[in-house]
């Protein structure tokens, strides 16, 4: 429907929009109708502050909460800044009236379970709204399953579906490489992918698509999907925790519940973990929040059995007794063990992956 | 002749952007939009056709954008319009419609009077467009 055809259409009432903005601005000045959305010019001498850029406030605030949130993950935060740098850099060549293509920022977070990816997208949207790059700082999570239909013309709906409700944020597809299988040709996951493809090189398009997943299987995923591949441009490892992290997250989670371990305590955690670290289905930060979890529940069974009132200090306190009732710590180890399901259900990643900073 | 029909009715056609606008009003509403065509725009017609699915829990527009384009290429003669249903009354209630694609052109409707008895007369109002079959209205090439 162009307007075009029908110059004197609406009774030739004054119509806000387009039409009046542009003849007011030729007639009061020809040279700011040139800009975009009004912005002036910079001229070609002028110096541009990038401190005094207000969404640099936003990103700073972003970075710094993804900085106390996030224990280690040095490479990460190096690429989240440099992805930050880039998109304020590009804002500043805007501002001089330089041409520039919209950046591509679909990416990939390969890690293992519990390394914080779904921690690292929400952030990662939040800075992008800031920047203005995406319309809301809103990330929708999804899975083949919400991807992938049932049936033959199944698929591209569902698909369509899911990139219409992720519009204007962040598509976080978790365990990506399931939506390729190479052992069936006729998988519907294929058609996931090239759907995928067109809404990436849409150039209007205003989604951010991350795709996330374990790094062996995500670099099969990849190299299987060259077209995928040479699409999304950053690539973000994230390490595995060494020990010594893991504990200062354990702090963390036990400091924001309002609970701390005592010395004892404090020793015994480190323990279990170095023990937990060799089992298999080990998920780093999740499975951290698991055994703090446990050593709640034996906490609070203890204090129940302690038959006499309680302090706060009571209350507050985790102590060795509680750690060291895990069955990790039974020589056998072949108590049933319910810290084990992070690895097993892909699902629980994106319900609890951003646990570790609530 | 233009057809008048919905909201936005006597303003000039609406751009995309303004599409946008308004069908972000109805999202932010949580007014669940769906799409229909027709080519019978007969003012008693209120059944049009559907366009896929209403579209739920949609916060931007991008997504009914998507398919109002579909829509348009699929059905370039036809009337599409926007529907926005206000489901917080427990009933199917229209709380916003607007045409966004109409034909290139559009003849207009032809008033025929019948006499009765006692020089009653009675009007009935039909589209020029409707007296070729459904598919090869509005000048199919």
């Amino acid at each position: 429907m162009s307007d075009s055809k029908q110059p004197k259409s609406g009774f030739g009432l004054y119509r806000p929009g387009k039409d009046g903005k542009t003849t007011e601005a030729q007639q009061s000045a020809p040279e700011a109708a040139e800009a975009e959305e009004g912005e002036p010019v910079l001229a070609d001498t002028a110096e541009l502050d990038l401190a005094a850029d207000e969404a640099r406030q936003h990103v700073e605030e972003t970075l710094a909460a993804l900085e106390t949130e996030l224990v280690g993950l040095t490479q990460v935060k190096r690429r989240v800044r440099e992805i930050a740098a880039l998109l304020l850099v590009d804002r500043a060549r805007r501002q001089f009236g330089l041409a520039s293509s919209r950046p591509t920022l679909h990416m990939s977070f390969t890690g293992g379970p519990g390394t914080g990816k779904t921690t690292v997208a929400l952030r990662m949207a939040q800075m992008l709204h800031a920047m203005g790059y995406i319309r809301t700082p809103k990330v929708h999570t999804v899975t083949r399953d919400d991807l992938v239909g049932q049936f033959i013309g199944h698929t591209a709906p569902k698909t369509k579906e899911a990139i219409a409700k992720a519009a204007g944020g962040v598509l976080f597809i978790d365990e990506a490489y399931y939506l390729f299988r190479q052992e069936n040709e006729r998988d519907y996951g294929q058609e996931v992918i090239e759907i995928l493809l067109q809404e990436m090189e849409n150039e209007g398009g205003s989604l951010v698509a991350i795709f996330a997943g374990y790094p062996d299987r995500m670099d099969a995923f990849f190299s299987a999907n060259p077209g995928l591949s040479s699409r999304v441009p950053h690539h973000i490892e994230f390490d595995d925790y060494s020990h010594d992290e893991l504990t200062q997250i354990a702090e963390l989670m036990v400091a924001r519940e309002s609970f701390r371990f005592d010395d004892p305590a404090r020793k015994a955690f480190a323990e279990y973990l170095a023990l937990r670290m060799e089992k298999p289905r080990f998920s780093n930060a999740r499975s951290v929040r698991n055994a703090v979890e446990r050593s709640r529940l034996r906490q609070a069974k203890r204090l129940v059995e302690l038959q006499r009132p309680l302090t706060k200090n009571d209350l507050i306190t985790i102590t060795d007794q509680d750690v060291y009732g895990s069955s990790v710590f039974e020589a056998t180890g072949s108590g049933p063990d319910d810290d084990e399901t992070g690895a097993a259900q892909p699902d629980e990643e994106g319900a609890s992956g951003d646990d570790e900073t609530a | 002749m233009r057809l008048r029909h919905g909201t936005f009715a006597y303003l000039p056609d609406l751009t995309d952007d303004e599409i946008a606008a308004q069908v972000k009003y109805a999202l932010e509403r949580d007014w669940p939009v769906s799409i229909e065509y027709t080519d019978d725009p007969h003012p008693r017609n209120v059944y049009w056709e559907m366009w896929a699915l209403p579209m739920f829990d949609l916060d931007e527009p991008d997504g009914v954008l998507t398919e109002i384009n579909d829509c348009r290429s699929t059905f370039p003669r036809h009337y599409i319009r926007v529907l926005a249903y206000d489901a917080s009354r427990g009933r199917q209630t229209t709380a916003l419609q607007f045409l966004v694609h109409r034909p290139p052109n559009e003849p207009g409707f032809l008033l025929t009077r019948t006499e009765g008895s006692d020089r009653r007369q009675s009007y009935g109002l039909s589209s020029y467009a409707t007296t070729v079959a459904t598919g090869d209205r509005y000048g199919q090439e």
